[in-house]
C-alpha cells in the first residue's frame, strides 16, 4: 500500500517537475524551431509556425550576409586564450598557496577575490583611453588581456580549492620511496591535479564566451566576438526573426553543451568552494 | 615543515598573478579617480583642468542619477527575491524522486549558459514584441489586447529576463545543499510527527540559510553591473526608465564623452559595490578557516 502511494506521489512530481523544466527551457526551444523557419513563417502565430516547412535557409542567409564564421573565431580565440592565459599564470601560484601555504596565503587569496568585486563600470573611462591610445580598441590581443584578468581571481580560487584536496600524505610517500621533486611533480601531483584543471578551464571558457560588458564596450567589427555580433541584430534586423534564431542557435549551442558537463563545477566554482 | 627555499619558489610562482592583479587595479583605479576631478570631454581636446568636486556635484545631484540608483535597487531586489523563491520551490520539487531527472536538470540549468544579448533579444522579439512576439499571439487568440511590455513595463520586463537567466543559478546551488541534507535528521522529525511545513521552516530552511546567503551576496555582485540586457531592449529607455547606474555611466563615459562626470559616476558605482563586497568576503572567509 504504501508502496503504491509512493509510486504515485513519484508520477506527480514527475509531471510537474517535466512542466517546469520544459517552461525554463521553452524560450531556448523556440529560439531552435524558429531558425528551422522562414523568415515569413516565423512571425505567424504558433500554430501557424509548427505547421510550416522546415529549411536551412537562415543559416546560410547569416553567413552569407554577416561573416558568421570570423564572429565564431573571435569567441573562440578570446575564451580559450584568455583561459589558458590565465590558468598558465594560475596555476604556479594556486599550487604554492595550496602546497606551502604561509602566514599571509589567506589574505592574499580573499585580496584576489576582492579584485573580482570592482564594478566594470567604475573603470570603463580609463580602459577605454589606455585601449584607444595604445592602439589596442577593436583587436582581439587587447579584450584577451582583459578577459584574462577578470577571469584570473575565479582561475586561482577553483584551483585552490582542487589542489587542496590532494592529500599531502600522498607527496611524504612517494618522497619516502626516494621521488625526486621532479618526479614527485610528473607522476604524483599532475595526474591528481588534471581533473581540477580541465573543470576550471571548462568553466571559465564559458564565462569568457558569454562575457558582455567589455566585449560590448572595446570591440566594434574586427574583433567583436558573437556576444557582440548578436547585440547588432538589436535593431533593425531584429525585426528578422528567423534569422536571429539560427545566429543565436549557432552562438549558445557549444556553451550550452559545455555548460551542461560542467555542472557540477559550476556550483563549486561560482561559490568559490563555499557550496559543494 | 617548509623549507626556506621551497618558501622562495613559493613566492616567485605567486607573484605574476599578484603583480597583474595589482596593476589591473591600481592604474585604472588611480586613473578613475585622477579623471573624476578633473573637467574632461572628449569632444574639448585640451580643455581640460582640476575641477574638484563638480563633477561629483553634478552627478550625484542630476534627478537620472536618483533615478538609475532606483532602478538599480528595484533590478537586484526583483530579481532576487523572484530567483530565491523559484530556487527554493524548484530545488524542493527536483529533489525528489522522478523519472528523468538528469534530464530535467539539464532542461532547468540551460538559461544560465546563454549569452546576455542572446537572451535579451530573444525575449524582446520572440516573447515580447506586441505584434508579432509569441505572448502577443496568445493575447489575440484570446481577443486580448496586446500588452508592449517593453514600452509599458521596461523594467519590470528586464527584471523578468534577468531573472530568467539566474533562476538556474540560484536552483542549482540550492539543489546541490538540499542534497547534502542530513535524511535521518528528517525521518527522525517524520517519525516525530513533524508534518511538511515544519519540517520545512525548522529543518530545511536553517540548512538552506547559508547557500541562500551565498546565492544573493553572488548575484548582488553580477546584478549591480547588468549591461547587455538593457543595451538591447531598451536602451535604458523609454526616457530614462530602465537606466541603471552602469548605463547611465556608460551613456555618460562613452555616449556623451563626457570623461570626468562618468569617472565621477564610476568612482560612485565602486563605492556601492564596496559595500556589498565586504558582506560577501566576510562570508567567505569564514568558510575558508571552518
Amino acid at each position: 500500500m504504501a508502496r503504491k502511494v509512493s509510486q504515485n506521489r513519484k508520477a506527480l512530481v514527475t509531471v510537474a517537475a517535466w512542466a517546469v523544466g520544459i517552461a525554463i527551457f521553452f524560450p531556448i526551444l523556440w529560439t531552435v524551431i524558429l531558425s528551422f523557419k522562414s523568415e515569413g513563417d516565423a512571425i505567424k502565430t504558433p500554430f501557424e509556425v509548427l505547421s510550416a516547412n522546415w529549411t536551412l535557409e537562415s543559416y546560410s542567409t547569416v553567413q552569407e550576409r554577416s561573416n558568421y564564421l570570423r564572429h565564431f573565431w573571435n569567441s573562440v580565440v578570446l575564451s580559450v586564450g584568455s583561459t589558458l592565459l590565465g590558468l598558465l599564470i594560475a596555476v604556479p601560484a594556486a599550487w604554492a598557496m595550496a602546497f606551502v601555504p604561509g602566514k599571509r596565503t589567506k589574505d592574499v587569496l580573499m585580496w584576489m577575490l576582492s579584485t573580482k568585486m570592482l564594478p566594470p563600470v567604475g573603470v570603463l573611462v580609463p580602459l577605454y583611453l589606455i585601449f584607444r591610445d595604445f592602439g589596442l580598441l577593436d583587436t582581439r590581443i587587447g579584450l584577451v588581456i582583459v578577459l584574462t584578468l577578470i577571469n584570473l581571481p575565479i582561475i586561482v580560487w577553483m584551483l585552490y580549492t582542487y589542489f587542496r584536496e590532494i592529500p599531502g600524505e600522498i607527496l611524504e610517500a612517494a618522497r619516502m620511496d626516494g621521488a625526486t621533486l621532479r618526479a614527485e611533480i610528473l607522476y604524483v601531483l599532475t595526474p591528481m591535479a588534471v581533473p581540477g584543471i580541465a573543470s576550471t578551464l571548462l568553466l571559465n571558457i564559458i564565462l569568457a564566451w558569454n562575457e558582455a560588458f567589455w566585449t560590448l564596450n572595446l570591440t566594434a567589427a574586427k574583433a567583436a566576438p558573437l556576444t557582440a555580433f548578436i547585440a547588432s541584430y538589436s535593431s533593425p534586423e531584429g525585426l528578422f526573426y528567423a534569422k536571429l534564431s539560427a545566429a543565436s542557435t549557432m552562438a549558445i549551442a557549444p556553451i550550452l553543451i559545455m555548460g551542461w558537463f560542467s555542472q557540477k563545477q559550476l556550483v563549486r566554482g561560482l561559490t568559490f568552494g563555499a557550496v559543494k | 615543515m617548509a623549507t626556506k627555499h621551497s618558501r622562495a619558489a613559493a613566492r616567485l610562482m605567486i607573484s605574476p598573478a599578484v603583480l597583474l592583479l595589482l596593476g589591473w587595479m591600481i592604474v585604472p583605479l588611480a586613473m578613475t579617480l585622477y579623471f573624476s576631478f578633473q573637467r574632461y570631454n572628449l569632444l574639448m581636446p585640451g580643455m581640460e583642468e582640476f575641477t574638484g568636486f563638480t563633477n561629483y556635484r553634478f552627478f550625484l545631484t542630476d534627478p537620472a542619477f536618483f533615478a538609475a540608483l532606483l532602478h538599480t535597487l528595484q533590478l537586484v531586489l526583483g530579481v532576487l527575491v523572484i530567483t530565491i523563491v523559484g530556487g527554493v520551490l524548484l530545488a524542493l520539487l527536483l529533489d525528489q524522486p522522478f523519472w528523468g531527472q538528469g534530464i530535467v536538470r539539464i532542461l532547468v540549468i540551460a538559461p544560465f549558459f546563454v549569452m546576455p544579448t542572446v537572451s535579451a533579444l530573444v525575449w524582446k522579439n520572440m516573447f515580447l514584441n506586441p505584434v508579432n512576439g509569441l505572448f502577443a499571439h496568445i493575447a489575440k487568440f484570446f481577443g486580448l489586447q496586446p500588452y508592449d511590455f517593453l514600452a509599458q513595463a521596461p523594467l519590470a520586463s528586464i527584471i523578468g529576463i534577468v531573472s530568467w537567466q539566474w533562476l538556474p543559478f540560484a536552483t542549482l546551488i540550492l539543489l546541490t545543499a538540499l542534497q547534502s541534507l542530513d535524511q535521518e535528521q528528517l525521518e527522525a522529525a517524520e517519525m516525530d510527527g513533524a508534518g511538511p511545513m515544519s519540517r520545512f521552516t525548522y529543518i530545511m530552511l536553517p540548512h538552506l540559510a547559508r547557500a541562500i546567503t551565498v546565492v544573493i551576496l553572488i548575484q548582488t555582485i553580477f546584478l549591480l553591473s547588468v549591461f547587455a540586457e538593457i543595451l538591447v531592449t531598451t536602451n535604458g529607455g523609454p526616457g530614462t526608465a530602465s537606466t541603471n547606474l552602469t548605463y547611465l555611466i556608460y551613456v555618460q563615459s562613452l555616449l556623451q564623452f563626457d570623461v570626468g562626470g562618468g569617472s565621477a559616476g564610476g568612482v560612485v558605482a565602486i563605492i556601492l559595490a564596496n559595500i556589498v563586497a565586504i558582506f560577501l568576503m566576510r562570508m567567505i572567509g569564514k568558510n575558508l578557516e571552518s
